[in-house]
């Protein structure tokens, strides 16, 4: 079993020890966050101030909390280990496999979440196809969420073994009770400054490995010599050119699955109905705000690779061992993919700066944990709780409902923390969740947005065959491992490959599903689908607005961007 | 960059916070500089806790004093 050995680990190895100065800044930290949840519990209220932050957030708040919520556990660790693994084509999961989403969220798919006054996206299936399915999605959003925050809480116990060599229970119950206190006082409001505080805590504790990296590797053009050394002639540092064949990348995958199941239906699906990142969106002040922010993101998002990726493929430049699987480091006293951070941090940050290294892994890790939580108090109390348990009680029963939520929901997420530990590879976990109940929302609510002749049955039938049909193909390869070259269309793919397809058909399914029910079923009748389809909506034009201030203008930037760099690493 | 109802920005904290790990930090250089650790890390000779230090310091002095309490009043 994973998790005696993990005990036995504890406290028998470390990389390092914190200094008084490095301690010093850690509780500083948790002193801050729990100090902002403290003054934020006076400013809250009502059920809109707790759930959705009273809808005031500036776009900047709501753009930079969007990125934050997603900046967790599954980015620092597992995508520096992932670099480490595969190269820079863990890239694309920034790029290609984010920020065209993130774009079309914002310009295309907010006004409708806005202008329906939506307080979630199983609240917007409500509005759009009934009851079925909102059930459905928020039941599958509840359950993906308590895992996805013992994900977090078992990368963040593992930070802490392995660079302090500190207890994984104290770890787990320190960070997720501090979490607790602050969502359960401040609600939303008080995980979104929380988040704003630790996107910058993560950028400026986390930006020094890269730049001293740089430096020690003699910049990019000596990175790029000093991986070809490494790995006998292996190509890590393109991005598109190893595509073309199964074969020629680290990853084992062809660039159809990154470009059709990462960057369509993965991606769209996660940035676009993932509640987490939604939600923080929802909470803006206007439309504007709400269509702004996601852009905003986007440019933020663009540049976390220089802190998460680059130090994976720094490590493969720089690091004297050689790192392993999760497996072959226990058995050999080794390291693991998982621990390149810390050891880079160990590398290049002395007392001060290692506190704040640290820290940046900590506040990355509640983060991510309180934006999970905060979305599944949301979720369980309006979508569950008010919809099928206690309806037209008065709104403090359901703050109140929300807060105990909170805390219910850390704990639950605990439990899972221990479960997590029993599988090697955290990324591939999480991609497999995603592809269960992600791919195929974004099949429902796109056609939902677009596409007015959906009808409530369709929509409900194809989220659950989308749903059911992607747990069917894992457990199929579960089964029999010969099935990977149907599923993933190579035997040679690997799980993140097998995932992107897997993804790719019950987006299929889901699609396929709900367009053949919605023609044999009776649609809405349009006025009922005002505000929440394309085409029944009167959309507020921005055509007084300066260029400088549409969304559209800085969309267009980013894309821009996005373009030049992918032609950069081609 | 005030949120609504709540008096204090989310920027006051995060730069007072900053200030306060600068002053850590830059002291922290400095004692190593007269003081020089056991155990060196990679590039210590640039001595990144002095600059980095520095930088909070500044990140954190210019965010406290635009959004303390109290501002444009």
């Amino acid at each position: 079993m994973a998790l005696p050995l993990a005990f036995l680990l504890a406290g028998s190895r470390r990389l390092l020890s914190l200094s008084g100065v490095d301690m010093a800044i850690v509780v500083i930290y948790f002193v801050a966050v729990l100090g902002i949840g403290f003054y934020l519990k006076g400013k809250t209220a009502t059920g809109e101030d707790f759930f959705l932050a009273g809808r005031e957030m500036t776009a900047w708040i709501a753009g930079l909390s969007f990125v934050s919520a997603n900046l967790g556990a599954l980015e620092l660790m597992g995508w520096a280990a992932a670099a480490y693994q595969y190269g820079i084509l863990a890239t694309h999961w920034y790029w290609v496999g984010a920020i065209p989403a993130m774009l079309f969220l914002g310009i295309v798919m907010m006004p409708f979440y806005y202008i329906s006054k939506t307080h979630s996206v199983p609240g917007y299936l409500q509005l759009r196809f009934g009851e079925p399915s909102r059930g459905l999605s928020a039941v599958s959003f509840g359950f993906m969420t308590v895992l996805m925050s013992g994900i977090n809480m078992y990368s963040m116990a593992l930070v802490m073994k392995v660079v302090l060599g500190w207890d994984i229970n104290f770890s787990i119950w320190v960070s997720s009770l501090t979490v607790a206190v602050y969502v359960a006082l401040g609600g939303l409001r008080s995980a979104i400054f929380n988040e704003v505080l630790q996107f910058v805590l993560i950028w400026l504790g986390a930006l020094l490995v890269p730049i001293l990296g740089l430096i020690e590797a003699g910049g990019w053009g000596g990175l790029q010599a000093r991986i070809l050394h490494e790995l006998g002639g292996k190509d890590y540092t393109h991005l598109w050119r190893t595509m073309g064949s199964f074969g020629d990348n680290p990853m084992g995958i062809h660039w159809t699955g990154i470009v059709l199941g990462l960057g369509w239906v993965i991606s769209f699906g996660y940035w676009t109905t993932d509640f987490l990142v939604v939600q923080r969106v929802l909470a803006a002040k206007d439309l504007r705000a709400a269509k702004l922010a996601p852009v905003i993101g986007a440019g933020f998002k663009m540049m976390v690779p220089f802190i998460v990726i680059l130090p994976g493929l720094l490590a493969l430049a720089v690091l004297p061992m050689k790192l392993t699987g999760e497996a072959q480091a226990i058995a050999t006293g080794g390291h693991s993919y998982n621990e390149v951070l810390p050891l880079m941090l160990a590398r290049y940050c002395g007392p001060g700066l290692l506190g704040l290294g640290i820290t940046a892994l900590i506040a990355g890790f509640m983060s991510g944990m309180a934006g999970n939580v905060s979305a599944f108090a949301t979720v369980w109390t309006y979508d569950i709780y008010r919809a099928f348990v206690k309806k037209n009680a008065p709104d403090a029963h359901y703050v109140r409902m929300g807060r105990w939520c909170t805390i219910l929901g850390v704990l639950v997420s605990i439990g899972t923390a221990y479960l997590v530990m029993q599988f090697l590879s955290i990324m591939d976990y999480v991609q497999a969740l995603f592809s269960f109940f992600i791919a195929p929302l974004f099949g429902t609510v796109l056609l939902g947005m677009l596409w007015k002749r959906a009808t409530p049955a369709a929509g409900f039938w194809g989220l659950l065959t989308g749903t059911a049909s992607s747990i069917a193909m894992w457990a199929w390869v579960k089964v029999d491992p010969s099935a990977l070259k149907y599923i993933a269309l190579s035997p040679r793919a690997k799980d993140m490959a097998e995932n992107m397809y897997r993804a790719l058909w019950s987006w299929l399914i889901c699609v396929i599903v709900t367009v053949v029910v919605s023609y044999i079923t009776r649609p809405k009748p349009e006025s009922e689908l005002a505000g929440l389809v394309y085409g029944c909506t009167a959309l507020p034009s921005e055509q007084h607005l300066p260029l400088y201030k549409r969304p559209i203008f800085w969309a267009g930037v980013v894309a821009v961007v996005f373009v030049i760099l992918q032609v950069i690493f081609w | 960059m005030s949120e609504g109802k709540q008096s204090l920005s989310v920027w006051l904290f995060i730069g007072t916070l900053l200030l306060i790990y600068g002053v850590l930090i830059l002291g922290s250089g400095i004692y190593a500089l007269f003081h020089p650790p056991e155990q060196k890390t990679v590039l210590a000779n640039l001595h990144p806790q002095i600059w980095w230090g520095a930088l909070l310091i500044i990140l954190g002095a210019i965010y406290t004093w635009t959004f303390r309490p109290g501002r444009g009043k």
